[in-house]
């Protein structure tokens, strides 16, 4: 067998198959790539592709019931020998010796991959002592200098405090000095930033790249971002069904796709790179217009004395979709609940305008003008499969505010099948439960069921978050059709500033549950003026390989807070 | 901010969605797909139902009056069933020889092969009865097709008075098994009721209730049941006595059940689904009855076999001891206190396991059924 020199490891043909109660699913089907030392390869696709199994396959901790069916993984050892880790029982000695200490593995839930009873240090120091033997003193040693290579601030410190005590970057941080900790020759990273903000995404990457170049390990980094792949990969592996679809130097992916699944990819996330199509052409909602929905001075503090919403002032015109973008813990979820009156908010206004023109305060309506407020502001939910009953049929689901509005028998079955029809839904589903429905599915779903009491105003918090991207700009597409043809406008909660720049109007930016910037969303997306805005701008990946710029990004550091969880 | 999560491997293969009658199959259509693939619960399914089915139709399989003594009989080993005689089919026992050891003074019995007793089925019962209580009968599902003085049908044995084992364990059935459905249907609507409001109201009413079942689960529970049953008036009818016993099995059953109803409510509050209803303007009964009870009902139907068997054992526990369900009322309980002397276990055997056989089957039967019920109790579990 001849490998490359620069080759770590060589995987051919490899399939795991999982047997299901119907015959065999092949989670992943034919798969080759090779690692080479100092590259990295991106595995890429959508939920269900089989790329974090493919990962898991490598070091043979597929779940049950699945099993590695055929192919080779070959490993270039230490000593210049090579192994089949395929063929290598699972439990045996041998893999053990593989496992964390020639190829790493991190993931992407760090709070659920480590320990919440030890100290860091113990559990960093585990790896050394297991595949060492190193002595508890040295062992300190190294743990500190590892979280110093880590960029942990005050590693003496941070050596003895629980996991629970860090945030999310800095737990992705110490899965990292674990992983580094026996100087493996391969990282495996199984979207290891998914969890995280983008502004802590760029870091993290930015540190795995910077890692990378100084241990020349080969990293398998495994994401469903395109922005993310063109950031850092060298080499991309398209991944669709369990198959491979395409494999190429990053720049032949996203310039000159081969395949059609990788072009249609590369297509939908192109796509949310700019404004959307419908809205370009659209004229501009009058500025002067009487606002739908008037927001003043508006706080919410929990009962843990959190301020989650903390004097928000925002307006949304008639047909005008606002968006509000932030990171998680910014407040956005909280408040866009408080506009339903999910939450109680202690001070400010809520002002909605009825058709009539007058105006209600939603923060202090009582409970007969709440119930005719909700039929005119609606919500779509985050969790396509959380808003859903399991035990009730889509027609059921969809008829269920029309019949608590009084809507009854043949009325009420074509309009939900009117409903269906709108949002791209098969009037004849109507009878089937929601698990019978991809994701996507499932939230048109919630679209139609916010919809179908003909509403004003709707509140769509992280609509497509659950999404994978070629889903995205479809639910978008479909929002904004609906929203021209039923007059409706919307409040868009999103995470993703594609996602916001593809459909809103007009944006405003939260930051620990203020808001810091409000603007028509070319003005913020182009001119940021709020330094938080910028670094938030600047830290999104940009899926253009020939233009990587998150290493060059601005950092936010309010003055105050020189954060030791960064 | 969680983004697109790659589906855990596991899940996305196990359930196959593109089956056409899958996508229309409801919430107890999953359950029971789910609950087919437990053997051992699917087992014990039909042993339970069997011994239900046993205990309705008890006074037509037993084939004597479980109260009729006899004393001729007294200790009466079991006797074989063979199935032929004389070359041809005719089931019959042996005639049992009584013989007085006068060394240790006691009656051994032993089968005579030349006098064959023969046994039928559907035979005229020596009593007339009603069978559930309603219809008149006179036929039995088996007995002696000619029954002489002198023959006896013995298939577990005798007690000590001669009565038919066989037959009390049946009618024994009747009672114990009831008394586990009584106590647990009791458990049902005091749990769910209280552990609703604690669940739904919340504040001050859910911390009473919530220190009231701590408190209720720190007795110890024998002690507690032996005080209470002591209480009961000996003069008593069996039959309220009964009902009272069932009720003081019950106290502590309900507990675990109105935890389990807290729990599930405080947890599907702040589901997605609820509060989408909230919004839609359903009021809180609405919510209540057309999501929430819906969602967890599967659950109260498994916590509800898994404490079938703790009431029976209850009963059991508290006859055995003596002041439960006390004589004539036939329970297994009360068929092993008769076996509770040393006499009877060494010379009788059968007096302690018949019913101490027939307590363990229904037990482990419905502790499987119980498991089997819980793990398909939530059906979308593998979905989502």
């Amino acid at each position: 067998m001849s490998m490359n020199k620069d080759t770590i490891l060589k995987v051919e043909d490899l399939k795991t198959y999982f047997p299901t109660r119907t015959g065999i699913f092949k989670a992943v089907d034919s798969v080759s790539f090779e690692l080479k030392r100092g590259k990295t390869l991106c595995v890429v696709g959508e939920s269900g592709s089989g790329k974090s199994v493919t990962a898991r396959s490598i070091l043979q901790i597929v779940d049950k019931p699945g099993r590695i069916e055929s192919g080779s993984v070959l490993l270039t050892r230490a000593d210049g020998s090579l192994t089949d880790l395929a063929k290598l029982d699972p439990r045996g000695k041998d893999i053990r010796s593989v496992r964390g200490k020639e190829i790493a593995m991190i993931f992407q839930e760090p709070m659920s991959s480590l320990s919440p009873v030890h100290r860091i240090g113990t559990q960093i120091g585990e790896a050394l002592r297991i595949h060492f033997g190193t002595p508890k003193k040295e062992q300190r040693e190294r743990v500190l200098e590892l979280l110093r290579q880590v960029e942990i601030p005050r590693p003496e410190t941070a050596i003895d405090r629980y996991t629970f005590e860090f945030s999310g970057g800095m737990r992705q941080r110490v899965m990292i000095a674990m992983a580094l900790a026996c100087n493996p020759q391969v990282l495996i990273a199984d979207e290891p930033t998914t969890a995280l903000d983008v502004t802590t995404q760029a870091e993290i990457l930015d540190l795995i790249k910077k890692l990378q170049q100084s241990h020349g390990m080969a990293v398998l980094f495994i994401t469903h971002d395109m922005g993310v792949v063109a950031e850092i990969a060298d080499e991309v592996l398209v991944m669709y069904r369990g198959k491979v679809m395409e494999r190429g130097p990053v720049e032949q992916i996203f310039h000159a796709p081969q395949d059609d699944y990788t072009r249609r990819l590369i297509g939908s996330v192109v796509k949310l790179e700019k404004k959307a199509e419908v809205r370009l052409t659209r004229t501009a909602i009058p500025a002067e217009a009487a606002p739908l929905l008037d927001v003043k001075n508006l706080s919410l503090t929990f009962p843990s004395g959190l301020k989650a919403v903390d004097d928000v002032s925002l307006t949304v015109r008639p047909g005008e979709t606002l968006g509000i973008v932030g990171e998680s813990g910014s407040g956005k979820t909280t408040m866009g609940r408080c506009l339903l009156r999910i939450y109680d908010p202690q001070a400010g206004a809520i002002d909605f305008r009825r058709p009539d023109g007058k105006t209600v305060d939603i923060r202090t309506a009582d409970r007969a003008e709440l119930k005719n407020i909700r039929r005119e502001v609606r919500m779509i939910f985050q969790d396509p499969v959380g808003s859903l009953s399991p035990r009730k049929n889509v027609g059921q689901i969809i008829a269920e505010p029309l019949k608590l509005a009084g809507m009854r028998g043949r009325e009420l079955d074509d309009r939900v099948a009117e409903l269906m029809q709108q949002v791209g839904l098969e009037p004849a589903w109507r009878e089937r439960y929601p698990h019978a429905f991809s994701g996507g599915q499932r939230q048109r779903i919630g679209i139609a069921r916010a919809i179908a009491v003909k509403p004003r105003l709707i509140v769509a918090d992280e609509a497509t978050s659950a999404l994978d991207v070629s889903l995205r700009s479809q639910m978008l597409d479909l929002m904004m059709k609906l929203q021209d043809e039923l007059g409706l406008s919307y409040v868009f909660i999103s995470h993703d500033m594609s996602v916001i720049r593809y459909m809103c109007d007009r944006v405003a930016v939260m930051y620990r549950g203020r808001i810091v910037e409000t603007g028509d969303t070319d003005q913020v997306v182009n001119h940021p003026q709020h330094d938080y805005t910028r670094a938030l701008l600047s830290a999104i990946p940009h899926p253009d390989p020939r233009d990587r710029r998150i290493h060059k990004r601005f950092r936010y550091d309010p003055a105050r807070t020189v954060s030791a969880n960064g | 901010m969680t983004d697109i999560t790659s589906l855990p491997p596991d899940t996305g293969p196990s359930f196959n969605l593109s089956g056409k009658d899958m996508a229309v199959a409801g919430q107890w259509r999953l359950f029971w797909l789910k609950f087919k693939k437990h053997r051992i619960a699917l087992a014990s399914l039909v042993v339970i139902v069997f011994m239900y089915l046993v205990a309705a139709f008890a006074d037509f399989i037993a084939p004597f009056d479980p109260n009729a003594t006899n004393a001729r009989f007294t200790y009466a080993p079991p006797q074989a069933l063979s199935l032929f005689h004389d070359g041809s089919f005719q089931p019959n026992v042996k005639q049992l020889k009584m013989t007085l050891n006068t060394e240790s003074m006691r009656r051994e019995f032993q089968p005579d092969p030349a006098k064959p007793v023969k046994v039928g089925f559907f035979v005229k019962a020596q009593q007339p009865y009603y069978l559930l209580g309603l219809v008149p009968m006179q036929t039995k599902l088996f007995g002696l097709t000619n029954p002489q003085v002198g023959d006896s049908l013995y298939i577990f044995g005798a007690d000590r008075l001669g009565r038919d084992i066989f037959s009390r364990v049946v009618h024994g059935a009747k009672i114990s098994l009831s008394i586990g459905l009584v106590g647990v249907f009791m458990s049902l609507i005091l749990g769910v009721t209280i552990g609703g409001i604690s669940g739904f109201f919340g504040g001050w009413a859910d911390l009473a209730i919530q220190r009231f079942i701590e408190l209720l689960r720190s007795i110890p529970t024998i002690p507690l049941w032996m005080g209470l049953a002591a209480a009961i008036p000996v003069g008593w009818p069996p039959l309220r006595t009964y009902f009272v016993i069932t009720l003081i099995v019950s106290l502590i059953g309900w507990t675990s059940l109105a935890r389990e109803v807290r729990g599930k409510f405080l947890s599907l509050r702040s589901e997605d689904f609820v509060i989408a209803a909230r919004l839609d303007g359903m009021s809180e009964i609405g919510i209540i009855f057309s999501h929430l009870v819906p969602s967890f009902m599967s659950h109260i139907i498994a916590t509800l076999t898994l404490a079938i068997p703790s009431m029976i054992l209850a009963e059991t526990a508290l006859s055995f001891l003596g002041i439960g369900l006390q004589p004539p009322i036939i329970s297994w309980g009360v068929l092993l206190q008769e076996a509770q002397n040393i006499r009877a276990v060494a010379q009788a055997p059968w007096l302690l396991f018949t019913p101490a056989a027939a307590i363990v089957i229904s037990v482990l039967s419905l502790n499987f059924l119980g498991d089997g019920l819980r793990d398909a109790a939530d059906p979308y579990e593998s979905v989502s």
